[in-house]
C-alpha cells in the first residue's frame, strides 16, 4: 500500500466528550483510491474519527491532513470539502423523512449548485444504479432500512466526491440489502477508481470487503493493514476472532468461548410459545403478514431479520403489548391477552432499545421490578444479590445505568428479565452494538439458561454468527417468516455455504417475488460520469439559499402539529387574550345595606344601582350578613347608609356614609372606588344644587376628560394591537428556534456541515419560511381584530405592514439567535418562550406604557423589537397616525432583524464541538 | 448458582384492590425518584415557587404608578401652580410643561399619556365663582393607567382648588362625607392579588409540564413499554404519575404560601390553607390527566413544547386569575367553565385566601373539580391505552 499516496493523515489527534475520551491519541495514515474499513464495536471512537476526517467536527488536539490540506484550516475545508461526502451514522440520518426520494436528492443537488437539467440527470442515474427508481415519489420515511441506505448514499454521491465517508452505513440493514449496498459502493468505485472510500463497521464479517482495515478499540487503533494481512498476524480463521486476538491481553483474558451444549429433552408437551396466523396491520400497513411457529420449552429460538421486518412487532404481540389484527399467540398453552397479568408473570422482556430507568440506580432499578413482580419481602434481597453476583454488576450497583458501558447495560437489562424467574425470556436485539467479548459473555449466559433452568428463549439478531447458536431460528423479511428450522437443516436444505447465504438465499426469491426487474444493473450500464461541476468558492450562492428556504417550506407544510401552531394557535391566543385580559370593569354586584330607609338614603342607593357599571343584587339587612355577602363573593360593592342619615342631611350635619369593596381583586377595585367617587360627587352636586339654588361656588370648576384614540374606553381597543406584538414575537421565534434544533436532533444538522453552504445561506434560507408563515398570520390577526373584535386599522397600513415584516423579521431571527446555543427543541420552545414573553408582557408596553417605565425596566424594554413595535400596532390601530410618524420605528425593527442576524452568524458553528 | 425449579411462575398473589394500591405505591415511588434524578425541572419547581413568585409580586404591577404626565400651564398663577406642584412621585413621573401645539405629537408617539390644560384666567375664574372647565387628555390606549389615572388627576385638580378657594375664605362643604372601604386588602396592594394568582398559575403549568414530560419520556426512553409487560394496569402507571406529580406541586404550593407569600412578602392570608390545598389536589388530579392528555398527543418533547403552550395560556388567561370572569362575554364565560377546571379552581382560591370563605361556601367549586377532574383523568386513561396499545 506504500505506493499510494495517504489520502489522509492524522497526527497524535486526542478528541473528548467532557470526561470521556473518544480518541487517545491517535496517529495513522490512510491510502488513497483504497476502499478503507475502520471496525470495532460500538462507542470506540470510529465516529469521531470519521467525523473530524470529513471535517464536520472541530479538532481539539493534533493534526487532521486530508485531500492534501489542513482540515482545521476554514480556507482548506471551503475550498475542498466539496470534494468530501459523508454519510452520518444511523438510518437515514441526512435524510429529511417527509420529503420523498426525489426531493431528498435534489435537496442535496441544490446545495452543490446543480441546475435543473442536471440534477435531472443525475439523480436519475443514481436512481437507476441503485434500484430506487420505482420509489421516486415515496417519504423518505416510509422506505426500509436498506432503502434509506441506499436514498442516503445517493445524497451523498450527487456530486461525485473523490473523498466518500460511510459512517457504518448498513448497521441494521438486512444481509441482501447489505450485500447490494456493498455491490453498489463496487460498482461505483469502477466507475470512478480514483475515489477513495472510508466505512466504519460493526460487523466484523465485513471485514473482508474491504482493501485496508482500521481495528479500534477504546479510543485507540489496535491494528491497521490488508485483512490478509491482520488474519496472518494473529493466525485466526475470520475477522472476529482476530479482532479478539488483537485486543489489549487484559481484555482477552476475559473471553471465553461459547460451547453450545445440547438440549435435554423436552418435559413437556406443551409449547412454551404457539403462535398462529398472527398479523398485525397498522393502518395500510402490514407489520406482520400471517406467521406461525411453535417453540418448545427449554429452546433457543432466533429470530432473524432486518429492521423493520416485523421481528419486534411480533414480539410485541407475544408479550401482549400490541394486540393482533388477526390470528392468536399462546404462551404455555394460555391464549395472549393484553390483559393477563399471570401470563406476564411467566415472562421476561427485554426490549430493543435500552428501556431501564436512567435516573434510578441499577439497584433501585432491580428492587423496583421485585416489588412489581411481587417477589415475596424476604426473597427480595436474596434474590437480587444472587443477580448482582451473577451478572457482575455488584460494583456499579449505586452507579446510573447512564455512566455504564453499553455491555453492562445489557446485563442488567437481562438481570431484570430474569429476577422473577420466568419461564420464557423474550429478548429484542439483545446484543445490538455490543463488543465481541461481551456478546459472547452474554451468550454463555443464555445458553446456561437454557440448558440449566429449562427456561425458553426467544430472540432476535442480525448477528448470522449469532443464529448459528440458536436452537432454531426462523428468516423473517416483511412481516413475513421465510423459513423456520435449525440452522444446519437450513443450509443443507437450500444447499449454501452459510447460514448468511441460506438466508440471501431465500431473501432474493422474496424479493424476486416482489420486483418486476431483480438483477442488480452492472456496473457497465451506468453511464460515465458526468463532466465535474465547477468548483464552489462562492461566498453566496442564491441557489443554496433558496434550497434551504424551499425545503424548510416542504417539510413544514407536511407537519400537522406545526401548522397548526404557526397559523391556529396565534388567532385563538388572540381571542382568549382580547376576552381575557380586560380592563372593563362592569357588571359589579353591588348591594346596599339601607339601616335608614328614608327617602334621602332610598335616592342615594338609586344613584348607586342606576350606574351601568353596577348590578344590583338583594339588599343587605344586617352587619354579619354584609360580611357573609363579601366572603361568599356574591357581593362586591356594598353601600352602608347609617340610621338617622336622612334626618343627619335634613338638619345640616354632614352624615358619613362607607362604601365597602371587595379588594381580592385590587385593580377591579381601584376602578370601582373610582366609580364611586364620581357617583358620590354628583350625587352630592345634585344636593347643593337643590339647595342652594344652583351655582354654588364648589363647582365652578369642572374637569373635562378626553379619552383620546379610544372613545368609547373599550379594553379590545388597546389589547388587540398590544396582542399583535406578542404573538408576532412568541410564535414567529419558537418556531424558527425549532427550525434549527430539529435538525441538531434529529442529525439533519450535518448536511449543514458537510456540504458549501455557507452560515448566512443556512441561516437566512431558514428564516424566510417563517417570515412568510409570521406574514400570513398577521394578516389573519388583522382580520381577526376587525370581524371579532371590531378593531379597524384607522391609521397608515402601509407602515403597520413594513413595521410587521421588519419585526417578524427582528423576532425570527431572535429565534435563531438562541437556537445557536440550544441542543433539544424542548428546551428551544420553553427557552424562546420565556425569553420572548417576559419582556414582550412587562417592558413594552402591554401592561405599564413605556413611558412610566424607568431605569433598568426601560432599557431592557428598548432594547428588543417588542417595545419599537408596539408603537407601530396602537398608532396605526387607535390613534391613526400617519406613516412618517412611524418613520423611525420602522428603521429601528430593521436593525434589530440586521443585527440578530449577525449574532446568529457570530454564534453558529459550521463544525461539531 | 442453583438451579431453578421449573416452577413456572413465582409467588402468585392475587390482584385484589390491596395488590392495585400496592403497586400504585410503589411507582409513585418510583416516579418521585424520577423527579428527584431531574435537577433542571426540580429547579424550575423551587424557582417558580420562590423567586419567580416573589418577582411577579414585586414586578410589574397594574397600579398607577409613574404616570407620565405633562401640564399645558396658560394661567400661570398661584393657583396653577399649585396643582403642577401636587402631581408628585410616586404616582406621577415628572410633570412635563408643554404648549398646546406639543399635545398631539407627544400624545401620537406614547410619549404622554396624560395631558392637563390649564385654561387662562383660571384662578380669576375660581376667585369671582366663574364658571371654567380644565382639560384633561388621557390616551385611553393605556388602559391600565387611563381609567384609574383620571379619577385620580380629577381628585387632585378638585383638592387643590378646594384647598386654594378655603385659604381665599371660600369654603366648600360636602353635604355627605362618602367614605370607602376595601375588605380583605385594605391598601389594595397589588402583590396581594398577584402572588397568590402566581402560586396559582404555577400549579397549572408546572403539573402539566411535570406529568406530559414524565410520560414522555418514558415513550422516548420506551420504558413505558417495559412498565408494561410487567403484571401491571395501564391505570397504576397513570395514577402513581398523576399522585407523584401532583404530590410535588403540592408541596411545592404549600410552602410557598407558607414562606414566600406569607413569610416573604408579607401577604395575610385569611382562609385555610388546608382547605385550599384540598381543592388544589383536586385540581392538580384533572390538570396532570390533562399533562397526560398532551403527553398521548405529542410523540417527543418538541411538540409537546409546542402544544403545551398555547393549552397554558389559553387556560390561564381565560381562568379569572388575570382579569375578572365577569368581564369576559357570557357565552365565554360558560364555555370555559364547562372545560376547563381552572375557572373554578381560581375561584375556590380566591374565596378561601383571600376572603376566609369554608367549606360551606366553596362546595360547589370543589364539586365542579371534582366532576371535571374525573372526566379528564378518564378520558386521558381511554388514550393512554390507545396510544400505548398501537393506534
Amino acid at each position: 500500500m506504500s505506493d499510494a499516496a495517504p489520502i489522509t493523515r492524522l497526527d497524535h489527534v486526542s478528541h473528548r466528550y467532557g470526561a470521556v475520551v473518544a480518541l487517545d491519541d491517535v496517529s495513522l495514515s490512510l491510502p488513497a483510491g483504497r476502499m478503507v474499513g475502520v471496525i470495532g464495536p460500538d462507542g470506540v471512537g470510529k465516529s469521531t474519527l470519521l467525523a473530524l476526517v470529513a471535517g464536520v467536527r472541530r479538532i481539539q488536539r493534533g493534526s487532521v491532513l486530508a485531500l492534501g490540506g489542513d482540515m482545521a484550516e476554514r480556507r482548506h475545508r471551503a475550498a475542498e470539502g466539496a470534494r468530501i461526502a459523508y454519510m452520518p451514522q444511523g438510518l437515514g440520518r441526512n435524510l429529511y423523512p417527509t420529503l420523498s426520494v426525489f426531493e431528498n436528492i435534489d435537496f442535496h443537488g441544490r446545495l452543490f449548485g446543480q441546475g435543473p437539467r442536471e440534477r435531472r440527470q443525475r439523480i436519475t442515474d443514481l436512481l437507476t444504479a441503485t434500484g430506487l427508481e420505482p420509489f421516486e415519489a415515496r417519504p423518505a420515511s416510509k422506505l426500509s432500512g436498506g432503502m434509506k441506505q441506499k436514498l442516503s448514499l445517493c445524497c451523498a454521491l450527487i456530486h461525485d466526491p473523490d473523498l466518500l465517508i460511510l459512517d457504518e452505513p448498513t448497521t441494521g440493514v438486512d444481509p441482501l440489502s447489505r450485500g447490494q449496498f456493498w455491490d453498489l459502493i463496487g460498482s461505483i468505485r469502477a466507475r470512478r477508481p480514483g475515489m477513495s472510500v472510508i466505512v466504519a463497521t460493526a460487523y466484523m464479517d465485513e471485514a473482508s470487503r474491504f482493501e485496508w482495515l482500521v481495528a479500534m478499540d477504546d479510543g485507540r487503533v489496535i491494528a491497521s493493514g490488508s485483512p490478509a494481512d491482520l488474519l496472518a498476524r494473529t493466525g485466526k480463521p475470520d475477522m472476529e476472532a482476530a479482532f479478539i486476538a488483537l485486543l489489549p491481553p487484559e481484555k482477552q483474558a476475559l473471553h471465553q468461548p461459547v460451547v453450545l451444549r445440547p438440549r435435554p429433552p423436552a418435559l413437556d408437551a406443551v409449547p412454551a410459545i404457539e403462535a398462529e396466523h398472527l398479523t398485525r396491520r397498522f393502518g395500510s400497513f402490514t407489520a406482520v403478514d400471517d406467521v406461525s411457529f411453535r417453540i418448545a420449552r427449554g429452546e433457543i429460538f432466533g429470530f432473524l431479520g432486518s429492521n423493520g421486518c416485523g421481528k419486534s412487532t411480533t414480539m410485541k404481540m407475544l408479550t401482549g403489548l400490541l394486540p393482533a389484527s388477526e390470528g392468536s399467540a399462546k404462551l404455555f398453552g394460555r391464549p395472549v391477552g393484553s390483559n393477563d397479568l399471570e401470563t406476564r408473570r411467566n415472562v421476561g422482556y427485554m426490549s430493543q432499545a435500552f428501556s431501564l430507568y436512567s435516573e434510578l440506580t441499577v439497584l433501585q432499578n432491580l428492587e423496583l421490578h421485585a416489588q412489581l413482580y411481587h417477589l415475596p419481602p424476604d426473597d427480595r434481597p436474596v434474590r437480587i444479590g444472587e443477580l448482582l453476583d451473577r451478572y457482575e454488576l455488584a460494583s456499579v450497583k449505586d452507579a446510573r445505568p447512564d455512566s455504564l458501558p453499553l455491555g453492562i447495560k445489557q446485563r442488567l437489562q437481562l438481570a431484570v428479565a430474569v429476577l422473577h424467574r420466568p419461564a420464557m425470556l423474550i429478548l429484542d436485539e439483545p446484543t445490538s452494538g455490543v463488543d465481541p467479548i461481551a456478546r459472547d459473555a452474554f451468550w454463555r449466559t443464555l445458553i446456561d439458561l437454557s440448558r440449566d433452568e429449562g427456561v425458553t428463549i426467544f430472540l432476535s439478531t442480525h448477528f448470522m454468527n449469532e443464529a448459528e447458536r440458536c436452537d432454531r431460528i426462523s428468516l423473517m423479511h416483511a412481516g413475513r417468516v421465510l423459513a423456520v428450522g435449525t440452522p444446519a437443516d437450513l443450509v443443507r436444505e437450500r444447499g449454501s455455504a452459510s447460514i448468511e447465504d441460506c438466508f440471501i438465499g431465500y431473501l432474493a426469491e422474496a424479493a424476486g417475488l416482489d420486483r418486476a426487474s431483480p438483477a442488480e444493473p452492472a456496473a457497465a450500464d451506468l453511464p460515465n460520469a458526468l463532466p465535474r461541476p465547477p468548483p464552489q468558492r462562492h461566498l453566496f450562492d442564491p441557489r443554496r439559499l433558496w434550497a434551504y428556504a424551499r425545503r424548510e417550506t416542504m417539510e413544514l407544510l407536511r407537519d400537522p402539529i406545526r401548522i397548526v401552531f404557526a397559523f391556529i394557535g396565534p388567532m385563538l391566543l388572540m381571542v382568549a387574550f382580547g376576552y381575557g385580559i380586560s380592563f372593563d370593569v362592569e357588571n359589579l354586584r353591588f348591594s346596599a345595606f339601607d339601616q335608614d330607609n328614608s327617602p334621602e338614603s332610598r335616592r342615594l342607593v338609586e344613584a348607586f344601582t342606576s350606574s351601568r357599571y353596577f348590578s344590583e343584587q338583594p339588599p343587605i339587612h344586617s352587619a354579619p350578613e354584609l360580611d357573609a355577602r363579601f366572603r361568599d363573593g356574591s357581593v362586591q360593592i356594598a353601600l352602608e347608609i347609617p340610621p338617622r342619615f336622612g334626618r343627619d342631611l335634613q338638619a345640616g350635619r354632614v352624615p358619613e356614609v362607607a362604601v365597602w369593596l371587595d379588594g381580592a381583586m385590587p385593580f377591579r377595585a381601584e376602578t370601582s372606588r373610582g366609580y364611586v367617587t364620581g357617583l358620590a360627587s354628583q350625587y352630592a352636586q345634585q344636593l347643593t344644587i337643590e339647595r342652594t339654588g344652583g351655582g354654588a361656588s364648589s363647582q365652578t370648576v369642572s374637569v373635562e376628560t378626553r379619552f383620546r384614540y379610544n372613545q368609547a374606553f373599550r379594553s379590545v381597543n388597546a389589547m388587540v394591537p398590544s396582542v399583535m406584538m406578542l404573538l408576532l414575537i412568541l410564535i414567529p421565534a419558537i418556531m424558527s428556534a425549532i427550525a434549527v434544533v430539529r435538525e441538531k436532533e434529529t442529525g439533519s444538522i450535518a448536511n449543514f456541515r458537510s456540504t458549501p453552504v455557507t452560515k448566512f445561506e443556512f441561516l437566512v434560507g431558514k428564516q424566510l419560511p417563517y417570515i412568510g408563515i409570521a406574514m400570513i398570520s398577521f394578516v389573519l390577526l388583522v382580520l381577526v381584530a376587525l370581524i371579532v373584535f371590531d378593531v379597524p386599522v384607522k391609521g397608515s397600513f402601509t407602515a403597520l405592514a413594513l413595521g410587521t415584516l421588519f419585526y417578524v423579521a427582528a423576532t425570527t431571527g431572535f429565534g435563531q439567535f438562541i437556537s445557536t446555543f440550544m441542543k433539544t427543541q424542548v428546551a428551544a420552545v420553553f427557552a424562546t418562550a420565556l425569553l420572548s414573553v417576559i419582556p414582550a408582557v412587562n417592558f413594552s408596553g402591554l401592561l405599564v406604557p413605556i413611558s412610566s417605565l424607568s431605569g433598568s425596566a426601560r432599557v431592557i424594554g428598548l432594547s428588543l423589537p417588542p417595545a419599537w413595535y408596539q408603537p407601530v400596532t396602537a398608532g396605526t390601530f387607535t390613534k391613526g397616525l400617519p406613516f412618517d410618524e412611524l418613520g423611525l420605528n420602522i428603521v429601528v425593527l430593521a436593525g434589530f432583524a440586521l443585527l440578530f442576524l449577525v449574532l446568529s452568524q457570530l454564534l453558529l458553528r459550521k463544525q461539531e464541538a | 448458582m442453583a438451579a431453578f425449579t421449573q416452577a413456572p411462575s413465582p409467588a402468585r398473589t392475587k390482584l385484589g384492590l390491596g395488590t392495585h394500591a400496592a403497586n400504585v405505591a410503589r411507582l409513585i415511588v418510583k416516579e418521585l425518584r424520577s423527579i428527584r434524578a431531574d435537577p433542571v425541572m426540580l429547579f424550575l419547581v423551587v424557582y417558580a415557587f420562590s423567586i419567580a413568585v416573589h418577582t411577579v409580586a414585586s414586578g410589574a404591577s397594574t397600579e398607577a404608578r409613574n404616570l407620565s404626565i405633562g401640564v399645558v400651564d396658560e394661567d400661570h398663577s398661584d393657583l396653577s401652580r399649585q396643582i403642577v406642584s401636587a402631581f408628585n412621585p410616586p404616582l406621577f413621573k415628572a410633570v412635563v410643561p408643554i404648549t398646546p401645539a406639543e399635545i398631539d405629537p407627544a400624545m401620537d408617539t406614547g410619549r404622554l399619556v396624560f395631558v392637563v390644560d390649564l385654561p387662562p384666567r383660571l384662578q380669576r375664574d375660581v376667585l369671582s365663582g366663574h364658571p371654567t372647565s380644565v382639560q384633561l387628555d388621557v390616551d385611553a390606549t393605556a388602559m391600565t393607567q387611563a381609567g384609574n389615572g383620571s379619577v385620580y388627576i380629577q381628585t387632585i385638580i378638585a383638592q387643590e382648588i378646594a384647598s386654594f378657594a378655603s385659604r381665599n375664605d371660600l369654603t366648600i362643604a360636602s353635604p355627605v362625607q362618602v367614605v370607602t372601604r376595601a375588605k380583605f386588602n385594605p391598601n389594595l396592594q397589588t402583590s396581594w392579588f398577584t402572588s397568590v394568582m402566581q402560586v396559582i398559575n404555577n400549579i397549572t403549568l408546572l403539573t402539566v409540564i411535570l406529568t406530559g414530560a414524565a410520560l414522555i419520556r418514558e415513550r422516548e426512553q420506551g420504558t413505558v413499554e417495559h412498565l408494561l409487560v410487567m403484571p401491571l394496569v395501564p391505570v397504576e402507571i397513570m395514577l402513581a404519575k398523576v399522585i407523584a406529580n401532583g404530590l410535588v406541586i403540592l408541596v411545592a404550593a404549600g410552602l410557598s404560601l407558607v414562606f414566600v407569600v406569607e413569610g416573604w412578602l408579607g401577604v395575610p392570608i385569611a382562609g385555610s390553607i388546608a382547605l385550599f390545598l384540598f381543592g388544589a389536589g383536586l385540581y392538580a388530579l384533572a390538570v396532570a390527566a390533562l399533562g397526560i392528555l398532551l403527553g398521548t398527543i405529542a410523540t417527543s418533547m418538541g411538540q409537546f413544547g409546542l402544544l403545551v403552550i398555547p393549552v397554558l395560556l389559553l387556560m390561564q388567561l381565560l381562568s379569572g386569575s388575570s382579569t375578572p370572569m365577569e368581564s369576559m362575554p357570557f357565552w365565554l364565560q360558560i364555555v370555559v367553565q364547562t372545560v376547563s377546571p381552572t375557572p373554578h379552581f381560581v375561584a375556590l382560591a380566591q374565596a378561601v385566601l383571600y376572603r376566609g370563605a369554608g367549606l360551606s361556601i366553596v362546595w360547589p367549586q370543589l364539586l365542579a373539580l371534582a366532576a371535571l377532574g374525573s372526566l379528564y383523568f378518564a378520558f386521558a386513561l381511554a388514550r393512554f391505552r390507545r396510544v400505548i396499545f398501537g393506534d
